[in-house]
């Protein structure tokens, strides 16, 4: 059976839902294998055994800053040397820049955003601000697919397997930026935004207070977003943007507060499972997409529907 | 940090001519391409032109020997981004026109326009490398953000990309761009040497509305049309031919309807949990 290489930026452990998510796909399309840019763990070689994955490989010396270009120089070397059936990536900015390159290096089709890949390797992608779906192929070279998360139910594998390591020898990446500077953010303890499962999100309706809007989404267990005019008003960091110029987001539950729903912040969210709205105003466009509906002021909704979520689970 | 005054800079920005966001978009026919009426320029590619006018007006302008070029590929329409570009303060366009375009996907894209970078930024069709080609984050139409890194790769320039800010300063008398780009958890400076390639988010600045002494003064610039011969490209390496990936199928989407929709009575938190619990979402 033919490998499908999973591309694995950073293998955290416990391995992140979007990385269980790919490598499930990749079971149903062939065996397994995991490109790793960083030298793994002994842990974490074991958590992708417990994905079924049978080889793993690594850059044989450490790889310049990590940046894209070298990023992309390994995982074409790793194609040329395992010869995989189809290549799997993230759907982040950067996943998508490490399979733009490696597609012009190794003359091979690129697909974005997929929703599905079938074992015949056609790939279902939502377009157009999930206005369309597109059935694509990739008809040069070996498919290189990125795939949004929360396309498909993590399974684990059936049988764990003992992954074998492989190390690359990694040719020049060419030309490339340096880091100089890096500061990490505050870590919130939420989950990252484009993987959330549930998303609470808040808008010029927020007047300023996100509040109530985090204290949902903690009891949720969820992410917060916001719309264009919350992160342009400084109320909250660009990062959580939700929509054409931000992120797009297909959780299973959104959660839309004070938001109007302008075309552009619609695109962002158009595919989540289930769309709940707050808002004051009875004619602001999020209504006409949201399956929960309540007309009314989020300063009352959200707190009484956080503190009914904490009520029912004590 | 001394800004590198004295020295010229000649830059390529990208610009793309997009459907409208604003109404319905299609994808129509067998090749399941997106019905181009009601374009425009797009608007990420506003952010990238911005940027190039303020680091080449920060040396003096055109007067002073800076080279702000407006480069786009598409049918016969889309020299209206080239248009709009000149109005906002590009010095010149370049629009690669060709029938053999249609069609084409990220990979014979970013082939014809590597290809085109160069020649824009040449004179009298010697190809050069220009200091920086600057674009969008994004396309609002594909959305794939491909074309930038396939650019670089093509061309073989350092990328910086997703910068929400970017000046170009001397470093030991080598000029160099500096960007700073946030991540999700992070946020960085990175630093790239001339020649590079940059793409730019929304943060970066405020882009200029043309006015009327933008406007009549574009009418007077240069713009100039090129075919797939004169980028000395095959036909059979760009459009639907030399596109690495196909469309096989498409279809709208079920347009969502809009659920139960209530007004608060002072218990609407209540219902909304109630709603939840019976989605099976909590
Ligand atoms: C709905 C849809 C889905 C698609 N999916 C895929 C896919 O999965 N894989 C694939 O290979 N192709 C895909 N394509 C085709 C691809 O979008 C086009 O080839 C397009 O011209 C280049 O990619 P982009 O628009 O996504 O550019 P992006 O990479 O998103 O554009 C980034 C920047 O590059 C510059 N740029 C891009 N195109 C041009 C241009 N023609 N002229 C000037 N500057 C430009 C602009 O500065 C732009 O802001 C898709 C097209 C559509 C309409």
């Amino acid at each position: 059976m033919a490998s499908v290489l999973v591309f694995i930026d950073v293998p955290g452990l416990p391995l992140p839902r979007a990385s269980r998510e790919l490598l499930t796909i990749a079971r149903g399309l062939g065996e397994p294998a995991v490109a790793s840019p960083r030298a793994l763990s002994d842990e974490a070689l074991q958590a992708l055994g417990e994905c079924g994955v049978a080889a793993v490989y690594e850059p044989a010396g450490d790889l310049p800053d990590v940046l894209v270009a070298a990023k992309a120089a390994f995982l074409a070397d790793t194609v040329r040397a395992a010869a995989p059936a189809a290549v799997l990536l993230g759907n982040s900015f950067e996943d998508r820049e490490v399979a733009a390159r490696v597609g012009v290096k190794l003359g091979s089709g690129v697909i974005t955003d997929a929703v599905a890949v079938a074992p015949d390797l056609s790939v279902t992608k939502s377009v157009l601000a999930g206005s369309y779906t597109s059935t694509c192929r990739v008809q040069a070279g070996i498919p290189v697919i990125t795939v949004k998360a929360n396309s498909v139910e993590p399974v684990p594998a059936a049988a764990p397997a003992a992954p074998e390591r492989h190390r690359v020898a990694v040719s020049d990446a060419g030309p490339a930026a340096r880091v100089t500077a890096r500061t990490e953010k505050r870590v919130s303890g939420r989950p990252e935004l484009s993987e959330a499962r549930v998303i609470v999100a808040g808008g010029r309706g927020m007047d300023g207070n996100f509040t109530p809007v985090e204290n949902l989404a903690d009891v949720l267990g969820g992410a917060v977003g916001a719309s264009r005019a919350a992160t342009d008003a400084g109320w909250i960091e660009h990062s959580a943007q939700v929509g054409q110029t931000g992120k797009t987001v297909s959780p299973q539950l959104y959660i839309s507060a004070g938001i109007s729903g302008a075309i552009q912040q619609k695109a962002g969210m158009q595919t989540a499972k289930v769309i709940v709205a707050v808002n004051k105003d009875p004619d602001a466009p999020v209504f006409e997409i949201a399956d929960f509906g309540i007309v009314g002021d989020v300063f009352s909704v959200l707190p009484q529907a956080t503190e009914e979520i904490k009520k029912r689970r004590s | 940090m001394q800004e590198s005054a004295d020295r010229p800079l000649n830059i390529v920005v990208l610009v793309k001519h997009v459907p409208d966001a604003q109404f319905d978009r299609h994808l129509t026919g067998p090749g399941h391409t997106l019905d181009r009426s009601e374009s425009i320029l797009s608007e990420l590619d506003e952010y990238a032109l911005e940027a190039a006018l303020q680091l080449a007006e920060a040396r003096g302008g055109q007067a002073a020997g800076n080279m702000v070029t407006a480069l786009t590929m598409g049918p016969d329409a889309a020299v209206n981004a080239v248009k709009k570009a000149l109005q906002m303060g590009a010095y010149q366009g370049v629009h690669v026109n060709d029938e053999s375009l249609a069609g084409s996907d990220a990979a014979a894209t970013s082939l014809v326009l590597a290809a085109a970078v160069q020649h824009a930024a040449g004179a009298q069709g010697a190809p050069a490398m220009p200091d920086l080609v600057l674009t969008g984050m994004a396309s609002t139409d594909g959305e794939t953000s491909l074309v930038p890194a396939q650019l670089a790769e093509r061309l073989q320039l350092a990328q910086i990309t997703f910068a929400s800010e970017l000046a170009v300063e001397d470093v030991d008398g080598a000029a160099v761009v500096r960007a700073r780009r946030d991540g999700d958890s992070y946020s960085e400076t990175l630093e790239a040497p001339l020649p590079a390639l940059v793409s730019v988010t929304d943060q970066a600045n405020e882009p200029r509305y043309p006015n009327f002494k933008g406007i009549m003064a574009a009418k007077k610039k240069s713009i100039a049309v090129l075919s797939l011969q004169d980028l000395g490209i095959d036909p059979g390496a760009a459009g639907l031919a030399g596109s690495w990936t196909t469309v096989a199928a498409s279809a709208p989407r079920p347009p969502r309807s809009a659920g139960t929709i209530i007004t608060d009575d002072g218990s609407a938190g209540v219902a909304l949990v109630d709603f939840l619990v019976a989605s099976k979402l909590i």
